[in-house]
């Protein structure tokens, strides 16, 4: 099922809000994608990537304890953390660099938040062999220095931008004032489901893999369709990648969780969808943290990935027109969620990933026993750490302190 | 649409010069020194001006007119701001000058696209000019702007090809300005080598005058562009000249660019 009321356009979202420079390149995209699309050897030319490198299809796994400590649905974990490069951001940047190299562009440059979609674009660059250009918030660039490291050894250019919030929405007027000027050669890979048309569409197809997967390993544990599907909201490219294949069942409640930051009324928060207004941010129309003047807000959230004061135009319209629920979690949720994950299950969450658990436990209670919920689970936390421990770790578990 | 940018380049042409559309940033350094800018710039030659309202995300712009843009957000500046005390200043004082608004979409849709037309006719700005809305999202907002009497200013790049070139340009309100490189706004050392060709392919196709901008910042440059094009836009040199040197340096600039437009 789609979305897409018109090409690029989902209900009043979407569209190409670009310079003129760049509009042949947007068409060029849209046609090459359209073709690649069309041609079976190269979906098979990605499966194969996703499979051999990737490490696809990622686990769907029970997550017993927290299923007990929750005391609801059976909660289950689709594991984009155990991707190669540690979350779902590679699905985009293996497929975007095929394409870019299927059109023949010579070098490929992108933005990143907290690093996750830099490492998974220097990544696929250092597999096929292209140059890379990453442009981040120099506060990013402090509060991320694992991922820093990570993309500067697999050979890219980190680009620390000093302008505006120094965040994700500054790296991302940054590339595309970047790709403005070398837009002859250059392959721009945007990280989230955000974007000018054919972004959201490109990277949304590129992503529903995990939806697919889930599909088929539902049927294989349970024998039918998740009852919820839960997934964090930065731009929204995992929450659009695991629920767009779901958007036909009515059964299935889609769930994205985006960023509470210090709560909602504190005006610091990254929550596009609960409290933007309509607006056009980096070529797409949609939800966005504006003022009344249409200057653009500083998000604020603990993790660099949902610090994002837009949100991609197919979610907005599956917010507006109620077939997601929208629900928020604050920075200390999110905090608490990763401990308690890690600790019940064994896993760090990504600080991304820690806001849709801060949410699974009501959702689990709201569904009741018998049910199935499903967590995205986006990314790990290993870049995290750093933020993470400078807040100090709770004692130990069955351990006097 | 609007008679007072048609009468400019009518009247620059019966003097045997080049238009000069001269940009600034309104609220840079502040609300009311800007209004001193503009005023340097119709002084020092400039016959119509292009008033910059200052948007947080401007991807269309380099670092000079990034850095004007933080300066009058910093300054208080908003497009009601900008409508209510900077543009009926510079119409006082230089009445005879067609003002024009170059900002983002955001900032308008943010005021209401009916709203700002219908309030910036009043006040006396004959047109806009949008970077990030290409053709194939202006069609609503043209029919509002032109309802108004408002000139929805089209943008033609490098990278337009020659039948969508033309197309713009045959369809165009105001004025065609043409985007002499691939890239953001800022001064440039050398223009393209094609501009010419391409100034001139769609200066036959337009159905208005056209003009040349991005990159442009010597007197040298404008004597070569007017021979292709109808007049010149100048920003980030002037915003910068304003910036470091003040209003009287923008002028002489000013001065200067004209000397070239000079038929
Ligand atoms: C692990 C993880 N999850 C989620 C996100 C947010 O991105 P999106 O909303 O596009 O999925 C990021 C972004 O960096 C991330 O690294």
């Amino acid at each position: 099922m789609s979305t897409e009321t018109a090409a690029g356009r989902f209900g009043r979202y979407g569209g190409r809000y670009v310079p003129e420079t760049l509009v042949p390149a947007l068409l060029e995209l849209e046609e090459a994608y359209a073709a690649a699309s069309a041609d079976p050897a190269f979906g098979e030319e990605v499966a194969r990537v996703l499979r051999e490198f990737v490490g696809r299809p990622t686990t769907l796994t029970p997550a017993r304890r927290l299923t007990e400590a929750w005391g609801g649905a059976d909660v289950w974990l689709k594991r984009e953390d155990l991707a190669h490069t540690g979350a779902h951001k590679i699905n985009n940047t293996v497929g975007q660099v095929l394409l870019a190299k299927r059109m023949g562009k010579k070098r490929i440059i992108a933005e990143t938040g907290a690093g996750q979609h830099g490492v998974a674009t220097a990544t696929a660059c250092a597999l096929f062999g292209l140059p890379c250009e990453v442009y981040m918030g120099a506060l990013d660039v402090e509060r991320q220095a694992l991922n820093v490291f990570r993309m500067r050894a697999l050979g890219a250019v980190v680009r620390p931008v000093e302008s505006g919030s120094r965040t994700l929405k500054d790296a991302m007027n940054e590339a595309m004032r970047t790709w403005v000027s070398q837009v002859s050669d250059t392959h721009y890979v945007i990280g989230s489901a955000a974007g000018p048309h054919p972004y959201p569409t490109v990277v949304r197809d590129f992503q529903a893999v995990i939806g697919r997967e889930l599909r088929t390993q539902a049927q294989a544990a349970w024998g039918g369709l998740p009852d919820a599907i839960i997934a964090c909201v930065g731009g929204g490219s995992n929450a659009i990648g695991v629920l767009h294949p779901f958007i036909g069942d009515a059964s299935v409640r889609l769930v994205g969780v985006e960023a509470g930051g210090h709560g909602l009324a504190s005006k610091q928060h990254g929550a596009s969808l609960t409290l933007g207004t309509e607006g056009v941010l980096h070529g797409s129309r949609s939800l966005v943290l504006q003022d009344e003047d249409g200057q653009i807000q500083e998000a604020h959230s603990i993790s660099a990935g949902l610090d994002y004061p837009g949100v991609g135009p197919e979610l907005a319209h599956l917010a507006k027109t109620g077939r997601m629920e929208v629900r928020t979690a604050t920075d200390d949720e999110a905090l608490a969620a990763f401990y308690e994950v890690a600790r019940l299950e064994g896993i760090l969450p990504a600080l991304e990933t820690s806001h849709a658990f801060a949410r699974g436990r009501e959702l689990a209670r709201e569904l009741g026993a018998g049910r199935h919920l499903v967590i995205n689970c986006s990314g790990r936390g290993d870049k995290d750490v750093a933020t993470i421990s400078a807040r100090g770790v709770p004692p130990p578990v069955g351990v006097k302190a | 649409m609007s008679g007072e940018i048609a009468q400019a380049f009518a009247r620059a042409k019966a003097r045997g010069e080049g238009v000069l559309v001269a940009y600034a940033m309104a609220g840079d350094p502040d609300l009311p020194r800007s209004v001193d800018v503009f005023a340097a710039l119709v002084e020092g030659g400039a016959d119509i001006l292009e008033l910059g309202v200052a948007f947080s995300d401007p991807i269309a712009d380099g670092p000079v007119i990034q850095g004007a843009a933080e300066r009058a957000l910093k300054a208080g500046s908003t497009l009601k701001r900008v409508l209510d005390e900077v543009v009926p200043a510079v119409r006082q004082r230089c009445p005879q000058t067609p003002l024009v608004i170059m900002t983002y979409v955001n900032v308008i849709m943010a005021m209401g696209e009916a709203r700002y037309a219908k309030l910036a006719r009043e006040r006396g700005v004959s047109g806009t000019i949008l970077p990030d809305l290409p053709p194939e999202e202006s069609a609503a907002l043209r029919a509002t702007f032109d309802a108004e009497g408002m000139d929805l200013i089209p943008l033609c790049a490098p990278t337009t090809p020659p039948a969508r070139a033309q197309a713009i340009a045959k369809d165009g309100r105001g004025f065609v300005y043409c985007v002499s490189v691939s890239g953001v706004t800022g001064m440039r050392a050398e223009l393209p080598p094609d501009l010419s060709q391409r100034l001139d392919l769609v200066r036959k196709a337009a159905s208005v005058p056209i003009v040349a901008g991005f990159g442009i910042s010597t007197e040298e440059q404008a004597r070569t562009l007017s021979a292709h094009a109808d007049g010149v836009v100048v920003g980030s040199a002037l915003v910068r000249a304003a910036h470091t040197e003040g209003p009287a340096a923008a002028k002489a600039l000013c001065a200067d660019i004209k000397r070239g437009l000079r038929r």
